[in-house]
């Protein structure tokens, strides 16, 4: 039963939009799977206490590099997304790298992460000529609407694979990290580094591979989600409150397990939904607040989020939080 | 097979290992003593390179290793245990010690760090599953993980911190007779801090004694217990018991 239900849930996901397709739930399902790969991408280093609070300028550097490079210099997101991936990548490996021989960690490293979310935010935004400052960025659009090689799709069905497909690929990476010796390795760093160079790892060289990896997902996140979206602003993905609504989602839905910030994603974005049909306009930024309220109660009281919580009940499985 | 000459580490304006020269031989085991606050782990910390020496040379193998971050020296064959155990609470006991038997040896195969963690949780005498966690392990038991934490990194010179035991002498002993097999077995050459020198005395070959960050006396374990130094460092704690079991042994 347990072997089989990732394949039932994947094979349910797949023949989905084949049942039903209106577009409206087709359009939150995408934009969940998206954000859920971006959450995941997130949780890969941050279930070893590795909290970044700096995410939100990967997912910014992803999507802008990926708009700019096409609309500048015309080059297809297929290669713009990669590119946009490594410059996330150096980004990351900038900041942890000095934090990492600094020994800066826990509550000192999500500060000087912060830094990072907010410089991403603030050149995004006063590069103005550049990147249209505060009002937003746009990909220019292909003739016709749909176009594979531009990474650009006309229906819902078709965007729904894409995201479905960098979901998946998100978990298989987590999946195979957390079975990976470097899990052993992340884990003791997280308790005790000293102990950790006695066991022969060579801490700052781990660090940087996860954070790499991390940053690079994300980054890929933020492009797709530029492609979708087809339209882009300093605020939406990249800046403190992304940073803050990644840490949020994956700390509620559950770091430790692989489904948890998938889960993280749909409570998020229901939310904001909800506010949005209910307060209209008015809420905009009720959900930082609601967020930032759940967040404190989820750390203090299911610091194993909702799926870990259900797990541990279900299992009685050795977790820790 | 170590060489280690005019080591020094300051703290600050604190001098806490001071002009430390010493050898091992292949295959030795060498006792290091010393009051409370000596310099004992210290030097095991620059040995093993959690910590950089002040000055000093430290050359194991023929090669000059003071400084080198931790695990490049043990990728050289250099294990350590941490007088106060640091087991990795998280992780179950196999996977500790399966941790260090991968990043220990340079990360060989998978298999191949498996198999090391099975033997040293075998001869360390604990459990070889994947899953029991470290929770249950008392003061004993936890001295156990961490020997075998260090012998699955497969090393040639073994730092084993003891003191501060929190052993009765019936575990003691125990763990003098496990590195007896350990050099025995496997050919590992020891370095043995302890504070109960009773037991100490029996097991080593040669005992090298620090005051103060400094060394006072090196030499057989006879030799070095009738030294009028080392007596009066000792003078009040055990000294009768040192002079006592170096006699036992002749
Ligand atoms: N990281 C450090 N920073 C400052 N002082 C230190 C540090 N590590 C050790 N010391 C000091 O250096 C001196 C030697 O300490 P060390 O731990 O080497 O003694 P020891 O011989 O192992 O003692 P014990 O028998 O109690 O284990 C002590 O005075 C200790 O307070
Ligand atoms: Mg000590």
């Amino acid at each position: 039963m347990n072997k089989a239900l990732p394949w039932i849930v994947g094979a349910a996901m797949i023949a989905l939009p084949f049942v039903y397709s209106a577009p409206y739930p087709m359009h939150l399902m995408i934009v969940v799977l998206i954000w859920s790969f971006a959450y995941t991408s997130w949780s890969v280093m941050g279930r070893f206490g590795l909290v970044s609070l700096g995410h939100g300028g990967f997912m910014g550097v992803g999507a802008y590099g990926t708009a700019l490079l096409w609309n500048h210099l015309g080059l297809t997101p297929w290669i713009g997304i990669p590119i946009s991936m490594v410059m996330a990548v150096a980004l990351a490996l900038v900041v942890a790298y000095p934090c990492s021989r600094f020994r800066i960690t826990g509550h000192y490293f999500a500060l000087v992460t912060l830094a990072l979310s907010a410089i991403v935010l603030q050149v995004a935004t006063a590069s103005r000529d550049l990147t249209g400052g505060s009002l937003g960025y746009t990909p220019e659009r292909v003739q016709g609407g749909g176009n594979i090689l531009a990474f650009q799709f006309e229906s819902k069905i078709s965007w729904y694979f894409v995201a479905l497909g960098f979901w998946a690929l998100g978990l298989l990476i987590r999946w195979w990290v957390d079975r990976s010796m470097i899990a052993y390795a992340l884990e003791a760093i997280a308790e005790d580094e000293d102990a950790a160079g006695a066991a022969g790892v060579n801490v700052t060289a781990e660090k940087l591979k996860i954070t790499a990896l991390s940053a690079a997902m994300t980054a890929a996140a933020g492009g797709v989600y530029c492609q979708y979206q087809m339209f882009i602003s300093p605020d939406t993905v990249s800046g403190i409150s992304v940073s803050l609504q990644m840490v949020f989602a994956a700390v509620v839905g559950g770091i430790y397990v692989l489904p948890g910030p998938t889960v993280g994603a749909i409570i998020t974005i229901l939310l904001a939904e909800g506010l949005r049909i209910f307060f209209g306009t008015g809420a905009l930024g009720y959900d930082n607040l609601v967020y930032g309220t759940l967040l404190v109660v989820f750390i203090i009281f299911l610091p194993q989020g909702l799926v870990g919580a259900a797990w541990n009940k279900l299992t009685g499985a050795r977790q820790t939080a | 097979m170590l060489e280690v000459s005019g080591l020094i580490k300051r703290f600050g304006g604190f001098t806490a290992v001071s002009n430390v020269s010493f050898q091992v031989g292949q295959g030795e085991i060498l006792g290091l003593i010393g009051p409370n606050g000596s310099g004992k782990s210290t030097i095991f910390n620059m040995l093993s390179g959690t910590l950089a020496p002040t000055a000093g040379t430290i050359r194991f193998l023929g090669h000059e290793i003071g400084g080198l971050p931790p695990y490049r020296i043990i990728n050289q064959g250099i294990g350590r245990t941490f007088q106060i155990p640091r087991p990795f609470k998280r992780l179950s006991i196999f996977e500790n010690v399966a941790l260090a038997g991968y990043y220990g040896q340079g990360q060989p195969s998978r298999t191949k760090a498996y198999d090391a963690a099975e033997r040293a949780l075998s001869l360390v005498g604990l459990p070889i599953d994947r899953n029991t966690m470290i929770g249950g392990l008392g003061a004993a038991g936890l001295k156990k993980l961490e020997l075998a934490k260090a012998l699955a990194t497969q090393p040639r010179l073994l730092l084993a911190d003891e003191s501060l035991g929190g052993l009765d002498e019936h575990e003691m002993d125990q763990a003098a007779d496990m590195l007896r097999r350990i050099r025995a077995e496997l050919g590992i050459t020891i370095i043995w801090v302890e504070h109960i020198m009773g037991v100490l005395m029996r097991v080593v070959d040669r005992v090298m004694v620090l005051d103060h960050g400094e060394k006072i006396a090196e030499g057989l374990p006879s030799e070095v217990s009738a030294d009028p130094r080392v007596i009066e460092v000792y003078l009040g704690t055990d000294a009768t018991a040192v002079q006592a079991a170096a006699a036992e042994r002749q």
